[in-house]
């Protein structure tokens, strides 16, 4: 029988802690793919943050680093700046990322670091119960805005790719979606291509927003999960490429 | 170098570290110890090893975190208000069992404090400083040649137990010049970082972490911590002694205190008095042993310290109430002189037994 589909070797054959309908699953297979896809399994770094992903290292079988919340890019900076040759990323969500890791990230990405940043926003805090993370759209009700995100007293949703894509070490910046599977293809496109840019020794931070459900904490099914990426977060982060190297 | 050169403290510290074999050096700018990182900024590069000066003290520690869990000698200095903030950074690297060598050039707090001389960070460098059942070896050298001479052992600690090392120096010691010999010491037999992560090529995955979810896990891995723990604090103590045998007052003090203390201890025998001194040089693990020992015979103790009193937390655990601990020194930038700590003991010798058991 013809295989079509199998499991990518770097992503482990275990079940997962993450819940139904939840993206990160799906986002994890396609760092794996890309991963076994540019053959650089030998040769990558990955680190992990603090939030629901920071057991990766229990689904990706790469060399692994669990970091304190937020300080991944630098711990990043650390390990490329001392090791050019290896293929290093970081894996944050966006209370790691755009919450306690702002300093890192833009610090990173303005002096041009070498790495691969995968970025999931799921507009909440997972782990910690579904809090309002600083991409909450507004509107959105979370455990710290029973009411909804009310702009006069928690401000607007934290644009961070466009915030990266102004910096001009930034050479590659993208937002995808895990929405459906057409989505899903793009972001394994670009995915892929911010690792091969590191590969190629392209100089400059290669980053990929992923917009991702979190059914638990937006109180919604899987499937209506999916349409609320499509139907509302779409709509406050445009999907799209921001940047690339000419 | 093996002629005698006269340097700073901060910039001896910078080539000792290039001497030990330091492969990054990560850093924010913090006053008394810039004259490091413009140190390292020049020779790093020449040496084709990396320097970087970072966004913050949070930054420079994760740099550093990062570093070294791909293996390389990796090391970050600061002053106080920046190693308070490096201390999310060291509880990681202590939970992840990562080496790294901090050096602390202490200056006033607490707060923003001031730019002057201080021994106030003892507590934050002896107890773990950062949350979590955790110790960090802590060395206090008292002079430019021991920055040196320490640093080389640091990274040898750091690498041996997989931890980090603090070098705590201060203020006087970062900006004094003195006249040194760069020398290297016979390195340590170190075990292989078979841990760290290169990339898992030919082999299965290597994990770096610091969190333990699953049922009696993380019990299990602060016992192991504790375990070694306990081996440095039996194998790594150093301590210098000076006149101790016959003393009837023993002064105990670190790092330029210390030197403060032999001054004053010298005259005191010029007086005729029995004083004596005890210095910790590592201050984690303490020379609870010596000082046990020394307490055997009635003796009192003067702890001398640029603070308001914390290394005489330890001198008091450590005599275990068999002699009176007694405590003089100064914060905020002040310096205890020997003239004033002579004061103390010639009170002190004159003090009848009575009365000091008392106070």
């Amino acid at each position: 029988m013809k295989t079509v589909f199998q499991r990518t070797p770097t992503l482990k054959n275990c079940k997962t802690h993450y819940c139904p309908g939840c993206g990160h699953g799906i986002a994890h297979r396609l760092v794996a793919e890309a991963i076994d896809e540019l053959d650089i399994r030998g040769k990558t770094i990955g680190i992990a943050p603090v939030g629901c992903a920071v057991l990766a290292y229990d689904y990706l079988d790469v060399d692994m680093v669990e970091v304190a919340h937020g300080r991944a890019p630098a711990v990043a900076t650390g390990m490329k700046r001392t090791n050019p040759d290896k293929i290093i990323f970081s894996y944050q969500g966006d209370g790691d990322l755009a919450a306690i890791g702002t300093a890192e990230i833009i610090h990173a990405a303005h002096r041009g670091e070498h790495i691969t940043v995968i970025f999931i926003n799921n507009a909440v805090f997972g782990m910690t119960g579904g809090q309002m993370a600083p991409t909450t759209i507004v509107g959105q009700k979370t455990a710290t805005t029973p009411k909804g995100r009310n702009i006069t007293t928690e401000g607007h949703p934290l644009k961070v790719s466009e915030l990266i894509a102004s910096l001009p070490g930034a050479v590659f910046v993208e937002r995808v979606s895990v929405s459906n599977p057409a989505q899903i293809r793009k972001a394994k496109k670009a995915i892929k291509h911010a690792f091969e840019l590191q590969l190629n020794k392209t100089a400059g931070l290669a980053f990929v927003e992923v917009l991702s459900p979190c059914p638990t904490y937006w109180r919604m099914s899987p499937v209506k999960a999916m349409e609320w990426i499509e139907d509302e977060m779409t709509k406050v982060f445009p999907l799209g490429r921001l940047k690339d190297v000419e | 170098m093996s002629e005698r050169v006269l340097i700073c403290g901060n910039e001896a510290m910078g080539e000792a570290a290039v001497m030990a074999g330091v492969d990054a050096y990560f850093g924010y700018p913090i006053t008394p110890q810039n004259e490091f990182t413009a140190y390292m900024a020049k020779r790093m590069p020449e040496e084709g090893r990396i320097f970087l000066q970072t966004e913050s003290e949070l930054a420079a520690i994760n740099m550093v975190y990062g570093a070294s869990a791909t293996g390389k000698r990796a090391m970050t200095s600061s002053s106080s208000p920046g190693i308070s903030l490096m201390q999310e950074g060291i509880s990681y690297l202590a939970g992840a069992e990562l080496p790294a060598v901090v050096v602390n050039v202490m200056r006033g707090g607490p707060g923003l404090g001031n730019i002057a001389p201080s021994q106030g960070d003892y507590f934050q460098a002896t107890r773990g400083g950062g949350h979590g059942d955790y110790r960090t070896i802590a060395i206090g050298p008292s002079t430019v040649q021991e920055l040196i001479d320490y640093m080389q052992l640091a990274f040898e600690l750091a690498d041996e137990y997989r931890t980090p090392v603090t070098i705590l120096a201060d203020g006087i010691l970062g900006q004094m010049m003195e006249p040194v010999t760069f020398r290297k010491r016979k390195p340590r037999k170190l075990p292989p970082k078979d841990w760290a992560l290169t990339g898992a090529e030919g082999r299965g995955q290597n994990i770096v972490r610091s969190l333990w979810l699953k049922e009696g896990a993380l019990e299990n891995h602060n016992y192991k911590l504790q375990e070694k723990y306990k081996k440095i604090e039996k194998n790594e103590v150093i301590c210098e002694q000076y006149a101790v045998d016959d003393a009837e007052i023993v002064l105990v003090a670190y790092g330029v205190a210390a030197r403060m203390v032999k001054a004053a201890v010298i005259k005191a025998r010029k007086h005729g008095i029995k004083a004596g001194w005890i210095r910790p040089v590592t201050l984690w693990p303490f020379p609870t042993e010596q000082i046990s020992k020394a307490a055997e015979d009635f003796k009192i103790f003067l702890t001398v310290e640029m603070s308001l009193g914390q290394m005489v937390d330890d001198v008091k655990l450590a005599v275990e109430g068999k002699c009176p601990v007694l405590f003089y020194g100064r914060p905020g930038g002040g310096i205890p002189g020997p003239e004033q700590i002579l004061e103390k003991i010639k009170q002190l010798s004159i003090t009848p037994k009575a009365t000091a058991i008392k106070s």
